[in-house]
């Protein structure tokens, strides 16, 4: 019998409800958190919607328009509406967040579009990518989301490194944006701005200079054309230059320092202004700080004198005409020409052997020197420069036989004397001749002459006599002494042939001589060897 | 033998592939770069691009297959659940087919990540033109698995346990 009590307890089955959910639940988890991460990621790359305003949205596409910075994509273009004003495009990017930073107040916004400009050929890649918005970013701290892009891309971007100068200049030429600026040839800079001064007088042309090569320009630096080619025919023959092919097609600009001037403390500051030369000989010569202006008043036609003329003082250029006029003060006074010159003292000013430098300059000490200089004749003159195009110059010339004269400083501007010149001398001259010729009595001199004639013809004959004498009584006796003399010389000839006979005496005595020496110099000899022979006669050979 | 927690399963892959039904829809799921254009596209704006082109059947196929048919497998599957947790006696003989189906229809939905894979592996023309799976691809696949894991671990006896209860 069993105990039922005392059974065994039969294990029974806990019903027990879980605590805790399933582990399969962390898979929904873990796809919230997947998910909520994706769409976060997403959204928090999403970075600001910011405006740029075009003045047309020529290349631009929703969707399809991307907005670089650096050739990287930094945001798409999401809408493109007109302006409330209708005058301009307003183009709505969304940019990412990590490009928030360029996106400061000074940022600009540019469309790349391709761009073939003389030597440079940009943006190719967006021939078949289309056009796409590049951003320069600005310096300031400060966000900005609306912008007013630039209708060209800036030749300048941050990321360059180098200094920004303004030339000013008389013309623009062939410079264009972007052409390139040559230092010793070697190509250095652009041309970034160009724009008429606002008075209209002149061109302001911005150049950027690359680093390293902006320390060569220095306050003495003179800018200069370097457009198409430049040929020269002086002494030494025919010279071109250019500065490259690039700059024959496009023109450039190059610039060099001056060199005889103290070396500048430093490079030139950013910004800094210089004027642009027309060409590299007139940006080379010593700069013409001060000048005098004078009038010259020619008695001759001024035709083939133009503007620009060079003043001549024996080779040297000192000055340029600046321009020729007509001028007459009452009907009755004759009409007058007046070329106004411009001088640069500074060319005059002499330099002395020993080297030291002129000193400062003056326009009283500049006035003596040119009053001293017409004191001993100086006058203007003018000359044939070039005999087929008969272009004229003006000479400056000493004529120390000019009459005195001495310039009137109190004139606006003080008169220059003249001389006639040129071709106007020569008539002068050739005038002056026919009138002395004219003055020339030859009718008496004619007279004279056939007197002197008479006389001379009496002379003639007188020698004539004298001669006939000198054939009739000296020329016999003469020949007769020729007669003897000739005697002579054949006797001596006779004595002195080669088969006469005090000839072959004298050469067989000769003969005879010679054999008695030979005969002395044996025994001579035989003496020298053996001289005991002399007491004991001649040895007999041993033999 | 029944599947071990069969309700708990099917209901937590139910609601991850719920979750994760919305970045794959929002999010890109190819990205596109060709010398002329580099864009993004999410499944919808594939559809809608299909559609606008003109191929309104290949448009719907793909409307169907990856935008509605997901949608209805976890609809499906959620309703699925919840009646069989409630042990709903309603309807009994339509789940059971509603599942069949569910079942059936879950590996056609594989068919945009097919799409994608092929397209990957085989525009790969560096430069000229190269497409890349975007972030809403792999949600997307994470759908389609978790849906087909869901449709697994529902044990369709549990449809007909609130019938048994009534005996």
């Amino acid at each position: 019998m069993t105990d039922p009590a005392a059974a065994p307890k039969l294990p029974t089955a806990a019903v027990g409800r879980r605590s805790l959910p399933s582990l399969i639940w962390l898979i929904p988890v873990v796809a919230a958190a997947v998910g909520l991460w994706l769409v976060a990621h997403t959204w928090l790359a999403q970075g600001p919607i910011i405006t740029i305003r075009f003045s047309s949205a020529d290349g631009i596409e929703v969707g399809k328009t991307k907005i670089r910075y650096k050739s990287v994509d930094i945001g798409d273009v999401k809408a493109i509406e007109i302006s409330e004003d209708r005058k301009a495009v307003v183009v709505s990017a969304q940019v990412a967040k990590s490009a928030w930073d360029l996106l400061s107040r000074d940022s600009k916004f540019f469309v790349v579009r391709p761009r073939i400009s003389g030597g440079t050929v940009s943006g190719l890649s967006t021939l078949l990518s289309g056009a796409y918005i590049a951003i320069e970013p600005g310096t300031s701290k400060e966000l900005f989301i609306n912008f007013i892009g630039l209708e060209d891309p800036p030749e300048v971007t941050s990321d360059m490194q180098g200094r920004e100068f303004t030339l000013h200049g008389e013309q623009l030429g062939s410079l264009a944006y972007g052409t390139p600026v040559f230092y010793r040839r070697v190509n250095v800079g652009h041309v970034t701005k160009f724009s008429l001064d606002s008075d209209g007088r002149g061109v302001a042309v911005d150049v950027f200079i690359n680093a390293p090569y902006d320390r060569f320009v220095t306050s003495n630096t003179h800018f200069w054309h370097a457009s198409g080619v430049d040929v020269s025919l002086d002494a030494n023959g025919l010279k071109v230059s250019t500065e490259s092919l690039a700059a024959i097609i496009e023109g450039g600009i190059a610039f060099q320092e001056l060199a005889d001037l103290p070396p500048p403390p430093g490079p030139a500051p950013s910004g800094a202004s210089f004027t642009l030369y027309d060409d590299r000989a007139q940006a080379l010569q010593p700069p013409d700080l001060h000048r005098e202006q004078f009038a010259l008043y020619f008695p001759e036609s001024l035709r083939g004198l133009s503007v620009g003329a060079p003043v001549d003082f024996r080779g040297i250029v000192i000055g340029e005409v600046k321009s020729l006029g007509v001028e007459y003060e009452k009907a009755d006074s004759p009409i007058r020409f007046p070329v106004m010159i411009d001088v640069y003292p500074d060319r005059l000013r002499s330099r002395s052997l020993n080297g030291s430098s002129p000193g400062a300059y003056s326009q009283a000490k500049s006035r003596a020197i040119i009053d001293r200089l017409v004191a001993h004749g100086m006058r203007g003159q003018l000359r044939t420069g070039n005999l087929l195009t008969g272009q004229l110059y003006i000479a400056l010339d000493f004529f120390p036989d000019a009459s005195k004269t001495a310039i009137d400083w109190s004139g606006t501007p003080p008169v220059l004397a003249t001389l006639p010149g040129g071709l106007t001398e020569i008539q002068d001259a050739v005038a002056r001749i026919a009138r002395r010729l004219d003055r020339i009595p030859i009718e008496q001199l004619s007279g004279e002459l056939s007197q002197a004639l008479v006389s001379l013809n009496a002379t003639l004959k007188g020698s004539q006599k004298l001669i006939g004498q000198l054939d009739s009584q000296v020329a016999p006796q003469a020949t007769r002494t020729l007669g003897e003399a000739e005697q002579a010389l054949k006797a001596a000839n006779a004595i002195l042939a080669e088969d006469a006979p005090l000839q072959k005496d004298v050469q067989d005595a000769l003969k005879q001589v010679a054999q008695s020496a030979r005969a002395l110099a044996v025994l001579a000899d035989y003496l020298e060897r053996h001289p005991e022979s002399v007491i004991r006669g001649k040895a007999e050979d041993a033999r | 033998m029944r599947t071990p927690r069969s309700l708990q399963k099917t209901s937590a892959y139910v609601v991850a592939a719920a979750i994760l039904y919305i970045p794959a829809n929002v999010l890109p799921v190819m990205h596109s770069s060709s010398l002329l254009v580099e864009q993004d596209d999410t499944i919808l704006s594939g559809v809608v691009y299909l559609m606008r082109s003109g191929s309104w059947p290949l448009g719907l196929l793909v409307f169907f297959a990856s935008i509605m048919v997901p949608l209805l497998k976890i609809m499906a599957l959620g309703l699925l659940v919840w009646m069989s947790a409630r042990r709903s006696r309603a309807h009994m003989l339509a789940r059971a087919r509603l599942y069949r189906v569910v079942e059936f229809i879950g590996r056609w939905s594989m068919l945009d990540i097919f799409a994608v894979t092929l397209l990957v592996a085989l525009v790969r023309m560096g430069r000229l033109a190269s497409v890349l799976p975007g972030p809403g691809a792999l949600a997307f696949a994470a759908v389609v698995v978790l849906t087909l894991l869901a449709a697994d671990s529902f044990d369709p006896r549990l449809i007909w346990d609130s019938a048994d209860a009534d005996d």
